[in-house]
């Protein structure tokens, strides 16, 4: 029978992905989706206590996981274009131009 | 018995996918298998009982924001592979190791898991998206408020910081082919 704590390690190994992909990517626009990957495994934790504790709370948080990492890739995406005109790459070592 | 089929057939296709996301080299192979880890994650949500979690992760997650993704990539250069360098290794291995402590802690800490109580019970014989509706427009109303003013903020920022010079064809206008254009090496 599959209990919380199944759900809890799925949630956690798709975490830690996504934690390895921010660590590790050099390129914003998989920065983005390493961040995407991360608010999904945090979701995924909601949802499963929501249900094994027979509370709406998690969901509810769900939602709004949901209703931010909308907003975010709105924002980042217009921001992502503006560098990538300016810049001609999304690379963050060629962004690094504020060292002194 | 279709429960356990269906958790660890979505478990191992999800995590999967999402290592290819990561992994990748490829733009389009990395948004591509995010989205089918997408709706895998929805299949988890319609397995817990949260349907209309489940229906809002694909409306919003694989309809609205990959197409988003997958509109900003033909500003960008899809097709080339990405070339990336690690140029701090034990940044890395710092980082990871931190990351690994954090995780332990987290794992480790005491949880008084008998003491928690439903402060917003799920009822027996109520579907859920009526469930969800009722404690979402009591309980939760002045975040949902706040959460449509944040989307809408959202949006005009997207527009404005997108569509600066789009009433200038990028193929006839060589002012702004210039401007595009312009190495980076200039600084």
């Amino acid at each position: 029978m599959i209990g919380l704590t199944h759900y809890l390690i799925v949630s956690a190994l798709i975490f830690s992905i996504g934690l390895v992909g921010v660590l590790r990517r050099r390129n914003l626009l998989m920065l983005f989706f390493a961040t995407e990957v991360m608010l999904n495994a945090v979701n995924i934790a909601f949802a499963a206590i929501s249900h094994y504790y027979n509370d709406l709370t998690g969901q509810m948080f769900a939602f709004f996981v949901i209703a931010i990492a909308a907003s975010e890739v709105a924002v980042g995406l217009g921001i992502l274009i503006v560098l990538y005109k300016k810049h001609g790459s999304l690379d963050l070592d060629d962004l690094a131009n504020m060292r002194g | 018995m279709y429960e356990l089929i269906a958790f660890y057939l979505f478990s191992a296709l999800t995590i999967g996918l999402f290592l290819v996301t990561v992994l990748s080299k490829n733009v389009l192979y990395a948004m591509t298998s995010l989205a089918a880890g997408m709706v895998l994650i929805s299949g988890f949500f319609f397995i817990l009982g949260a349907d209309f979690l489940g229906v809002v992760q694909l409306i919003v997650y694989v309809g609205a924001v990959m197409a988003l993704y997958s509109f900003a990539m033909m500003f960008f250069d899809a097709t080339r592979d990405i070339k990336e360098k690690n140029t701090h290794p034990a940044l890395v291995f710092v980082l990871g190791g931190l990351s690994a402590l954090v995780l332990v802690l987290m794992f480790a800490a005491p949880i008084h898991s008998d003491a928690i109580t439903a402060l917003y019970p799920m009822h027996a014989g109520v579907g859920n998206a009526q469930d969800v509706g009722i404690v979402l427009f009591t309980k939760y109303l002045i975040p949902f408020e706040v959460a449509a003013v944040m989307l809408l903020v959202a949006m005009i920022a997207g527009i404005i910081l997108a569509g600066k010079k789009m009433d200038q064809s990028l193929t006839e206008d060589t002012s702004a082919d210039d401007e595009i254009m312009t190495p980076k090496e200039e600084k």
